[in-house]
């Protein structure tokens, strides 16, 4: 069977700063990032005819082509979804170049989510199509939508609000020490996070959950056969997949039978294994989209990292610090580093291939970056 | 009283909320093969066919998960607990609890459907079992 498996690699990586306001349209977001990545690879927009980005993002691909001078684009499209097809941008475009119909893609995602619309905040007003069985009961943002489903989680395994704040205490101390990250050198202790008021009761304090952010952040991607003659070490696409069930929606698992709380993730990590003929035990780094803390335990306990009900007990033990056995979300996530729909730990897996990240790990062979229903793995050329 | 923003109904839904506002509880019965099902869908997903019935549902079943819901902008709003109830046709839905002090809510629950006026919005409201109003009484 044909597989994606080693035939592209992310050449490429940019990004504005990370902030509340970033003073600038979305589009000037989006062409800074894609420009700076470009560079970064060693190209030239006249060597880009491909872009992809999600469906949720404003920035029009014509209009982005003029920002950056490409001359001609061959390829487009973009992953519904929101972060859980972030990782499928990485798919689309591996997909592109190594079909032919595309020599050099830059992903792309750029907004102004917390100066502009608010993913955080109820936003409509109207109930919008699809929505009529969630929002007049008052299931109205991300984290009630979310926490309806990790409460059963808690309940099944005994897992706390301060298990989830242990989680919390090290993605804040990542973000400390990355001068990128808006929470830099601002760490947490458990008891601040126990401390912060509750957003959805019992299931997330404000410490739990993402940081609404403006930027922009970009990355290039191309086949591993040019990958090798660019500016940069290559990080290479060793595996790359979705993961959707029947019986699944965009932000929440209510029906599926019985008490599977994330099936999603495990066919994900089957998926993954597979494609790279990798282990768990084979990982070096895993970054692991979070925009509330449960979703690493989810992840964690989905992909193989520890079994199920064991990931507060595998946080608790260290595992996932800088020094631990799988160091998670070393850029300090999307809690600490900022909410760019889970494409800035993309780059952040990309820094740790090449050796520079500013919580480098040693000796990095393979990073898994997921979100849960979608995932690649990153490895050295 | 808790602000509703109400339903917009549409071709595949709109059984369902004439149900509620007639206090039924309603799925659709595949004509084909008899399999029930929810949220509300054009085609079964079992034999792929496009004609179903509505089939009322007993309203009683149990609490899968639950939280509680407060607006984030509009502090003065009421808090509603928010739940994910399996009914014992095994079908799950939304709803919310009433009548259960936040601190006594269980996974587990048994409960029982009852419809309300809520903000002036008729919805499925849920009430430990047994509760006056609920449908054993």
């Amino acid at each position: 069977m044909t597989s994606l498996a080693d035939r592209a690699a992310i050449v490429g990586i940019g990004q504005t700063e990370f902030s509340k306001s970033s003073g600038r349209s979305e589009l000037q977001l989006a062409a800074e990032a894609s420009s700076a990545a470009i560079a970064d690879a060693g190209l030239t927009p006249a060597d880009i005819d491909g872009l992809v980005t999600f469906t949720l993002d404003t920035t029009d691909e014509l209009l982005l082509m003029r920002c950056l001078g490409i001359p001609e684009l061959r390829y487009w499209s973009r992953t519904p979804h929101g972060g859980a097809g972030a990782h499928t941008t990485v798919q689309h475009a591996a997909a592109a170049v190594a079909s032919g119909a595309a020599n050099a893609v830059v992903v792309y995602r750029a907004f102004n989510e917390r100066s502009g619309r608010r993913f955080g905040q109820p936003n409509a007003r109207v109930t919008p199509l699809g929505w009529n069985l969630y929002l007049p009961f008052g299931l109205d943002t991300p984290a009630k939508i979310y926490s309806l489903w990790f409460q059963r989680y808690m309940y099944r395994y005994g897992v706390t609000n301060e298990d989830f704040g242990r989680y919390s205490v090290v993605a804040r101390r990542h973000a400390a020490t990355n001068p990128n990250a808006w929470f830099y050198q601002r760490p947490i202790t458990i008891e601040d996070h126990q401390r912060s008021r509750w957003i959805v009761e019992p299931i997330l304090r404000l410490l739990d959950c993402c940081q609404e952010s403006d930027g922009g952040v970009a990355m290039v991607i191309t086949t591993m056969e040019r990958a090798r003659d660019l500016a940069q070490r290559p990080a290479r696409v060793a595996a790359v997949a979705d993961g959707h069930l029947i019986e699944g929606h965009v932000m929440f698992n209510y029906y599926h039978p019985g008490d599977d709380v994330f099936p999603e993730v495990g066919f994900l990590a089957r998926q993954l294994w597979e494609m790279s003929g990798l282990a768990p035990s084979d990982i070096d780094v895993a970054m692991l989209y979070e925009n509330f803390s449960p979703v690493v335990f989810l992840q964690l306990e989905g992909l193989g990292f520890c079994g199920p009900g064991e990931a507060k007990d595998f946080i608790t033990d260290g595992n996932i610090d800088l020094d631990g056995s799988l160091p998670v979300n070393t850029n300090g996530g999307l809690l600490g580093e900022g909410y760019i729909h889970g494409i800035n730990n993309i780059l952040e897996g990309v820094r740790q291939i090449r050796g520079t990240s500013c919580n480098q790990i040693d000796d990095v062979e393979h990073v898994l970056v997921a979100g849960g229903r979608s995932g690649l793995i990153l490895g050295q050329p | 009283m808790p602000s509703v923003i109400p339903p917009v109904v549409g071709h595949d839904d709109e059984f369902f909320w004439d149900g509620v506002g007639q206090g039924r509880l309603l799925v659709q019965r595949c004509t084909g093969c008899g399999t029930l099902r929810h949220p509300p869908s054009p085609m079964c997903p079992s034999c792929r066919a496009l004609d179903w019935v509505p089939q009322e549902l007993s309203g009683r079943g149990v609490v899968f998960s639950w939280i509680v819901s407060r607006h984030p902008t509009e502090p003065d709003d009421e808090p509603r607990i928010v739940v994910l109830v399996t009914l014992e046709e095994g079908i799950r839905l939304i709803a919310n609890l009433q009548g259960v002090d936040p601190a006594e809510v269980r996974n587990d629950l048994a409960v029982e459907v009852t419809f309300e006026e809520v903000d002036g919005v008729v919805l499925p409201q849920f009430r430990p079992a047994g509760a006056p109003g609920t449908v054993a009484q």
